[in-house]
């Protein structure tokens, strides 16, 4: 078998990778956070507290799976499948290099946006049917929070879209070859991205939905075991999903000066995001609820609509 | 492909089905969206992939969410499930299902009688925003500014 | 618009910098079963009974400990001497409860009970954690070296009442208003 994009061994690395990236990313956000918070972290297990993600990964496997005998049932096995699969799908159009990457579909971000729009369903789906009130508000809270986010986040992308002309990914980092990173001219809408994005995968500062001061942990309140194991990792991957994005969207993805190979280049910029993501936990405290709200339509929409004119306007007027 | 078209096609129909028949409103709804994303399927499949993806993002990302939203703001408990199912009884739904068997009937004979291709050639995100921005571009901004009244409509009850 | 672009970058901008940074300041963590952490000696930590300096028991079986015990984990029973000093015939901790307040070391009169900076006191029983008089009794004075209770509240012997030897102050009368 031979590793070329969609071949059957490059997606079966890829998926490996990807969940193996965001089961470690468990021990390297404890000890980057421990690192700013003048801590050591976890250090014990293993080298530099390597296998603290195996210890883990053991707990979380071995604890008792319960579902409350209050709770939907269908719903709430449903929920923690649904995340997964949602952000693994993602992947499947992400070009991590020259020759890898599961497909090349000419609806790539859309594919990615559809996927996040559909991501929803299970923090709703999941504090619904836990018939729990920390789980539904959490829910509530994720719902309003999500759509409102995805519309930002397809904004913001599109001056990329209109830049490249395309929607395909690869495509996009292509054409990144000869004009240079979007960044630069795209710089507000890779801004608008980076928080849309981090809204999207609810992590800090803006995991309003699972606030744990506020509301237990929010939507995913009634699981253990394994299927918290789901919205665990499932938010990892998010993360991670949304570093390559970035990555791929406005950073050039795998293109870098050639001492080193795609592939490299491309986690190297995926993980600084990633690391970036992570400061973010650590430095900025949590907004509040409607603080968020009206700061997503009121400033980024306004915003991110601006950006989109101009830059059609300079597309028109150059070409 | 025309397979997987008729497979998503039959999951289409199944779905729908059991949107009507489900008594508890939350599975009724998943089934509902698993429907609009196998209709998105077959949108892929016969070259439309900007369709589906916007089916997937609209319908089955945007409006359901909303349904979804609602539902849960009204606390829908065992009682509404019992009310659906009795409400479910033979007298209404022997006559609709008699009604829409005649329809599959004749779709069916219609399907097998005219026995023509399937045109699969795919239409772009390119040619779909010419036609809306060229032929169409009335109709687009006639939806635009209906988009904008419910826009300003809600931004006055939201003010209230 | 403006001032929120402006707070955003010498705030937020400024606070992620400053968060940042903590990355060459070296961690204030001890590594505690490798290294062990310095203990302060006031530190609240097991409790001991001890002795005055001329090597006798320091308790007196007055109870207050146990009183003032808010967990209520201090058992004693008093016994006496031949001579009618007081003595605990057994006095229990049950560590289990203490939750080290050093509300018995503030009530004690004689300086008897006291808390040490020992805080490895953990046992796989829990029956391990109640502390009979044996295991908490030192040979030492503890955290006042030269504290005796007679030689300040005087002692009743055969034949004599407390004031009554020779160089000793007659007691003040604590229900007397006078000076
Ligand atoms: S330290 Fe507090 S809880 Fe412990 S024995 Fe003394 S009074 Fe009781
Ligand atoms: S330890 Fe102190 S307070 Fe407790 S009984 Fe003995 S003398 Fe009294």
């Amino acid at each position: 078998m031979t590793f070329e994009v969609g071949s059957g061994l490059s997606i079966g690395v890829i998926l490996a990778t990807v969940i193996l990236v965001a089961a470690m990313l468990i021990w390297v956000e404890r000890r980057l956070l421990s690192f700013w918070q003048e801590r050591l972290g976890p250090n014990r297990v293993g080298p530099f507290g390597l296998l603290q993600v195996v210890a883990d990964m053991i707990k979380i496997f071995t604890k008792e799976d319960w579902v409350p005998p209050f709770a939907d049932k269908f719903s709430f096995v449903l929920a923690p499948a649904i995340i997964m699969t949602v952000i693994l799908m993602s992947f499947s159009v992400v070009p991590f290099a020259p020759g890898v990457g599961v497909v090349d579909s000419n609806i790539g971000v859309l594919f990615v946006l559809a996927m996040a729009s559909l991501g929803a369903y299970s923090v709703m789906l999941a504090g619904l049917s836990s018939d729990n009130k920390y789980a539904l508000l959490g829910a509530l809270r994720a719902a309003a929070q999500m759509i409102s986010y995805e519309v930002f986040m397809g904004i913001s992308i599109l001056g990329v879209v209109a830049l490249a002309g395309t929607f395909n990914l690869r495509e996009i980092v292509l054409a990144q070859e000869e004009n240079g990173w979007y960044v630069i001219p795209q710089f507000i809408g890779f801004v608008i991205f980076l928080i849309a994005g981090i809204a999207e995968s609810h992590r800090l500062p803006f995991d309003i939905p699972e606030a744990e001061q506020e509301i237990c942990a929010g939507y995913h309140t009634e699981y253990s075991g394994m299927k918290f194991g789901m919205f665990f990792v499932g938010e990892y991957l998010g993360l991670v999903l949304i570093a390559s994005l970035i990555t791929v969207l406005f950073f050039g993805g795998w293109l870098g000066p050639a001492f080193l190979p795609p592939i490299v280049w491309f986690s190297l910029k995926a993980f600084a995001f990633i690391a970036f993501f992570i400061l973010l936990r650590a430095a900025i405290p949590r907004p509040r609820y409607d603080q968020l709200m009206s700061y997503g339509w009121l400033f980024l929409l306004p915003v991110s609509l601006l950006n989109l004119l101009i830059t059609g306007v300079i597309i028109l007027s150059t070409s | 492909m025309i397979l997987l078209f008729y497979i998503a096609g039959a999951v289409a129909v199944i779905s729908t089905v059991a949107v009507i028949l489900q008594t508890n409103i939350v599975h009724a709804l998943i089934y509902l969206i698993l429907s609009l994303l196998a209709v998105a399927v077959c949108f892929y499949v016969l070259g439309a992939p900007f369709a589906a993806v916007l089916e997937a993002i609209v319908y089955a990302g945007a409006i359901m969410v909303l349904f979804l939203f609602v539902i849960m703001m009204l606390n829908m408990g065992q009682h509404s499930i019992d009310q659906e199912r009795s409400w479910m009884g033979p007298k209404v739904w022997i006559v609709p299902s008699i009604l829409a068997s005649v329809l599959l009937a004749q779709l069916l004979t219609v399907i097998t009688q005219y026995d023509h291709e399937l045109a699969l050639t795919t239409v772009d995100v390119m040619e779909v925003s010419a036609l809306l921005f060229g032929p169409y571009v009335l109709a687009v901004e006639l939806a635009s500014l209906l988009l904008l009244a419910g826009l300003v409509a809600a931004y006055h009850l939201a003010k209230k | 618009m403006l001032t929120l672009i402006k707070d955003t970058l010498t705030s937020q901008v400024v606070t992620l910098w400053r968060v940042f940074s903590h990355l060459w300041v070296k961690a204030d963590t001890v590594e505690y079963p490798d290294e062990q952490p310095y203990m302060f000696p006031r530190w609240r930590g097991r409790i001991i009974l001890s002795r005055d300096p001329d090597g006798e028991e320091r308790c007196v079986a007055c109870n207050l400990c146990a009183v003032a015990c808010p967990v209520d984990c201090i058992a004693l029973q008093k016994t006496e001497d031949e001579e009618g000093r007081w003595y605990p015939e057994f006095f229990r901790i049950n560590f289990s409860r203490c939750i080290m307040c050093g509300f018995c070391e503030e009530a004690c009169p004689t300086n008897a009970i006291q808390l040490t900076p020992d805080f490895e006191m953990a046992e796989y029983k829990r029956q391990d954690m109640v502390w009979e008089k044996e295991d908490l009794l030192i040979d030492g004075t503890g955290k006042y070296h030269d504290y005796n209770f007679y030689r300040v509240a005087g002692k009743k012997i055969g034949g004599k009442d407390k004031g009554e030897a020779r160089n000793e102050a007659v007691p003040v009368n604590v229900r007397s208003l006078l000076p």
